[in-house]
């Protein structure tokens, strides 16, 4: 053993740059996975910490129908404190002398104490104290404030009341920051909501009461009461141990993806080792052989070259480690406008050693598959240097660590993403690529050797020979360079589909100013208005609101109570908001049966049309019947038609459609859509209507683009600062393997030198070489790019993958000129050495 | 202390012309302290019935008894450690280990048994060889001549019972060479050391008690020489 870690230790020496250099690769991967893990491990004790400030009560029910007074009944039995909150979007008109200004607010009407829990946040301090007094008052989000230009004691108008602004929101308990980017919150008392006259039929209310429940009373067990007893009620139940669940899960779902990005990192940078160790390893075979010759048995000398593969995994995952804490600190600034809590920071070390461990692991096994041709170093080597080209034997260890590298690496993906089916995908797409890439690599170097024309000059038939000579490059810098090309680019493309995803809501032509909450002696009056402002409403749909009664005859409430019901509860429960009209329209097309456009009042059983999801979940098959309770009247349905709906557009869109000659006569409000295409005359017509109409509601694309845009710019941050590991990685990769390359072809290069060759034409045969290198790396690592990009968009976001040939033109280029600059950089000084000091060097 | 018997060596090849034996019904024994040149033109199996004899590579045929062991019955481990207690080399080209001094590249040998506390056996083989004050420079900051003198220091280090020495003088020129021979046969004639020299070098050759001359595998003459 002494006598290894002796050698080992001797023998790194006039190495060690070079091994620290293999070990930078593995650092920035193990420090994303220490940075994640670490950081998670923070939040998970912030939501632990926090929990019932998560919520603010120990139990929350909301319902879109006020409460029945049974409910209420129960509630009160129940002892404790509660408090009541009705929500709803509407329109807030903020006057000023330039003409009244308006935007979608997102009303709360709230009376008791909550939160009961944690702090209602809140400037001044003593604002959410003022607001439970009651009166005409109102507490803004902070954001509104500021875009409208407004101080406390400034008036807003909401429906018919005029409010005085006391303060600005900050936090609220259970509330999330992304949702209140597209409707800032507006808090008034509950006692104020009637006479705004914004809560009336139709408008989509949210009720809600939060509950302080007695010491002795479990959450879990009255909610799992109320669920029996008001089963056939759409309400649903937050308790807190629910909100940490949920939470938690989706801490594990960020968690397992930022680790999976970290992992690709530390996956390139193995590659990277592995391909470094090989180079240094064939040349270290005649010391092996030498070795071997003075009596050092197989495992003597594989010891030693493997305690060298350890110590450079052992030093990249300490430096990795060091890393990740430092990036850990700046994690909390990149998420915080993502977390509805404060997190404290501090170090796992758990976190720490997995990361660590999930290096070596990687690291140690990568460094492994070169490693084991020391054993097969036979001691003729140090006689004649011929023997080392001997065919080497199948070597049943080889494959071994073959599938056990493979089986690490599905293994961590599994374990990250929680899923058998996710892991192996993620494995499989990397094991694709790594093929892909080798295959393509293989026939390079066969077409370098089988098609090089005599006609070319010199320098170019230097370059590409380079290509397929012994000790080429070829294999492991394409496998490099195309993996890391593949995993940046494709995380960009999908970007770029996102982004078009949201985009092409409100392309050409489309609706992207939405008017809800119209109600039905609304509709005439407002579109006279939005005629004569020149912006007539394309479309417009009257909604009617209904319940199911039955299905196929057997009623809802026996359906929800029969334990072998498969048919998911919320399609049984909720109340549906359907329209009327004879004709699909253009974000429909019918996938089976037919639409019957108008029935005659007498027809007994209506035919009617449902969204192909929907008749999934409830098992419908056509010519089903349905009976829905339309506010009082039964009226029987049977399925005619299924239709296929493009949910993403800005536009009303249904899930369930009558003809017309039936609902006609039923209470009903509408939405009503169209095109507008400037931001100041939506403005100005959204004024226009509230003025008018303070009920109603706007929302335009605009509104929802910055949303999104704000939402997915935080998204964004996050995943760039991972992926920066990943192209850094790449980089520190590129650099390494040029360098290996650089010590692997200094020999040849001196004898060019030697033989008369001018610096010139070396550099132009690395030129040609790292040109090939580096185009045809970029060209294949764009290509599965765009192959994941459409698979991601298939099967992740169900939409089509969008062609962004500029992201693919910048790939190509980039990838290209920093392999030719990193190679020509890498190679620089090799010329300025007198050949003589080189060829003394290597003897 | 040597003994060699019908030793063949045959490499399979794909070639028409069938598999190629390289060695063919070698046979010879050398007592301890004697010492033996193997001659012959490039080809002719010099250098592969060295590695034979040193254990170095396993025969087709026939066996190799060194120190008391048959060689063919041995494992890949158990040659390495015959080769680590009883055997020295010399190489052509030197083979000194790149990243490690004169001075560690001489302790090698013992080293790799486990032992320590021989430095200064190690030096004073160095100073034996005349390198006393290089015990820390690098191969690369040693001339051809130095680098065999510590090869040859390196080879007398585990008080070998054979020395195999594969064209010791090969790279090196006339003067240094006759320097370099004078060093080998002295140490080999004071350690009492069985030789074994593959060489080009009739002059050199005629040194050592007995001459092989081999020939397309075979041996072609053996002889005694007049030396003592």
């Amino acid at each position: 053993m002494n006598f290894i870690l002796k050698m080992a230790w001797r023998d790194s020496r006039a190495a060690r740059r070079r091994l620290v250099l293999f070990s930078l690769s593995v650092v920035l991967g193990i420090a994303a996975l220490v940075a994640i893990g670490s950081f998670s491990a923070n939040l998970r004790v912030a939501i632990d910490d926090q929990a019932r400030g998560l919520l603010g009560a120990d139990l929350v029910i909301t319902s879109r129908q006020a409460f029945l007074p049974e409910v209420t009944a129960h509630l009160d039995g129940l002892g404790g404190e509660q408090a009541r909150e009705a929500s709803f979007s509407s329109m807030m008109i903020f006057p000023s002398p330039e003409g009244d200004r308006t935007r979608l607010v997102q009303v709360r009407a709230v009376e008791g104490r909550f939160p009961f829990y944690g702090e209602f946040q809140a400037r001044p301090g003593d604002a959410p104290a003022q607001l439970a007094a009651g009166g005409p008052v109102v507490l803004l989000e902070e954001t509104l404030l500021s875009q409208f230009g407004l101080k406390t004691g400034d008036t807003v108008r909401l429906g018919r009341v005029t409010f005085t602004i006391i303060g600005a929101v900050l936090k609220v308990p259970g509330d999330s920051v992304a949702i209140t980017q597209l409707a800032p919150r507006a808090f008034i008392p509950l006692g104020q909501l009637p006479a705004t006259e914004l809560a009336g039929p139709g408008s989509l209310v949210r009720h809600r009461i939060a509950l302080k429940l007695p010491p002795e009373v479990d959450p879990a067990a009255v909610e799992r009461e109320m669920r029996q007893k008001f089963i056939t009620e759409r309400m649903s139940y937050d308790t807190v141990e629910e909100r940490k669940r949920d939470l938690g899960r989706v801490l594990e779902n960020v968690n397992g993806f930022l680790s999976l990005v970290g992992f690709v990192a530390l996956f390139l940078g193995a590659i990277g080792v592995a391909s470094a160790i090989h180079v240094y390893i064939r040349q270290k075979i005649t010391t092996v052989a030498v070795l071997r010759c003075l009596g050092a048995s197989a495992r003597q000398s594989f010891a030693v070259y493997l305690v060298q593969g350890l110590g450079l995994g052992v030093l990249g995952s300490v430096l990795g480690a060091a890393l990740g804490v430092a990036v850990q600190l700046a994690l909390p600034a990149a998420m915080a406008g993502l977390l509805p809590f404060d997190v404290d920071f501090f170090v796992s070390w758990t976190a720490v050693a997995r990361g660590m461990g999930a290096g070596l692991v990687i690291c140690v096994l990568f460094t492994l598959l070169p490693l084991l041709a020391v054993r097969r170093v036979s001691p003729l080597v140090a006689l004649r240097a011929a023997f080392a080209d001997r065919p080497a034997r199948p070597d049943p260890w080889r494959i071994a660590l073959g599938v056990l590298l493979v089986a690490a690496i599905a293994g961590f993906a599994v374990e990250q993403t929680r899923s058998l089916v996710l892991g192996l995908g993620f494995t499989s797409a990397l094991a694709a690529g790594f093929a892909v890439l080798a295959g393509l690599a293989k026939a390079v170097a066969w077409a370098a050797r089988r098609w090089l024309p005599r006609g070319l000059p010199y320098v170019v038939r230097q370059g590409v020979a380079n290509l397929h000579r012994p000790n080429n490059r070829t294999v492991l810098l394409l496998l490099a360079l195309g993996l890391g090309t593949f995993l940046i680019t494709t995380l960009y493309l999908t970007r770029t589909t996102l982004l078009a995803q949201i985009q092409g809501t409100g392309g050409a032509g489309r609706p992207n100013l939405l008017f809800f909450d119209i109600q039905d002696d609304q509709i005439g009056p407002l579109n006279t208005l939005l005629r004569e402002a020149g912006h007539p409403a394309t479309q417009q749909a009257p909604i009617v609101t209904m319940r199911l009664r039955s299905l196929r005859g057997q009623a809802v409430e026996d359906l929800l109570k029969q334990p072998e019901n498969r048919i998911p509860g919320w399609t049984l429960r909720r109340e549906y908001r359907s329209t009327y009209r004879a004709d699909l329209t253009d974000t429909e097309t019918l996938l089976s049966g037919e639409i019957v456009p108008r029935v005659a009042p007498e027809e007994e059983i209506v035919p009617i049309t449902i969204e192909e999801g929907l008749a999934r979940d409830m098992q419908l098959q056509l010519g089903d019947e349905v009976e829905f309770d339309v506010q009082g009247v039964a009226v029987r349905t049977r399925l005619a038609g299924i239709r296929k709906v493009d949910w993403q557009r800005l536009q009303p869109n249904f899930f369930i459609v009558f003809p017309e000659g039936v609902l006609e006569e039923a209470p009903q409000f509408y939405v009503a859509a169209l095109r507008i295409d400037t931001a100041a005359d939506s403005a100005r017509l959204q004024q226009a209507v509230v003025r008018a109409f303070p009920n109603v509601s706007a929302i335009d694309l605009t509104l929802l683009l910055e949303t999104f845009d704000t939402i997915f710019g935080k998204v964004a941050l996050v995943v760039q600062f991972m992926a920066f590991f990943t192209v850094a990685t790449g980089i520190i990769v590129l650099a390494g393997a040029v360098l290996t390359g650089r010590w692997q072809r200094i020999r040849e290069t001196v004898l060019l030198r030697t033989l008369g060759a001018t610096r010139r034409q070396l550099v132009q045969i690395q030129l040609v070489e790292y040109a090939i290198l580096g185009v045809l790396a970029a060209l294949v690592g764009c290509l599965l790019a765009v192959g994941g990009n459409l698979l991601l968009a298939k099967f992740v976001f169900k939409t089509a993958a969008t062609p962004d040939l500029l992201t693919l033109g910048l790939a190509v280029l980039a990838v290209s000129v920093i392999t030719l600059l990193t190679g020509l950089l890498s190679n620089r000084g090799v010329a300025d050495h007198p050949p003589l000091e080189i060829l003394r060097q290597e003897t | 202390m040597l003994k060699v018997e019908r030793l063949t060596k045959t490499y399979a090849s794909q070639a028409p012309a069938g598999a190629l034996t390289v060695l063919r019904e070698v046979n010879f024994s050398l007592p301890a302290g004697a010492s033996l040149a193997i001659v012959g033109p490039s080809g002719s199996g010099k250098t592969t019935l060295l590695g034979l004899c040193a254990g170095l590579d396993t025969p087709t045929d026939g066996k190799v008894l060194l120190a008391g062991a048959d060689l063919g019955a041995l494992d890949e481990d158990a040659r390495a450690r015959v080769r680590n207690e009883h055997v020295g080399f010399v190489f052509q080209n030197f083979q000194l280990i790149p990243t490690l001094t004169a001075l560690e590249n001489v302790l090698v040998p013992v080293e790799l048994r486990g032992e320590s506390g021989r430095e200064a056996e190690a030096r004073e083989l160095l100073a034996r060889v005349g390198l006393g004050e290089r015990f820390e420079h690098y191969p690369v900051q040693l001339s051809g001549g130095e680098q065999q003198r510590v090869a040859l220091a390196r080879a007398f280090m585990n008080r070998p019972k054979v020395l195999f020495c594969d064209e010791p003088t090969g790279n090196l020129d006339g003067e240094t060479a006759a320097a370099m021979a004078e060093l080998v046969f002295g140490l080999n004639r004071e350690r009492g050391t069985t030789l074994v020299l593959v060489t080009h070098d009739l002059e050199l050759a005629k040194r050592c008690q007995r001459i092989i001359r081999l020939k397309g595998g075979a041996v072609i003459s053996d002889s005694q020489t007049e030396t003592p």
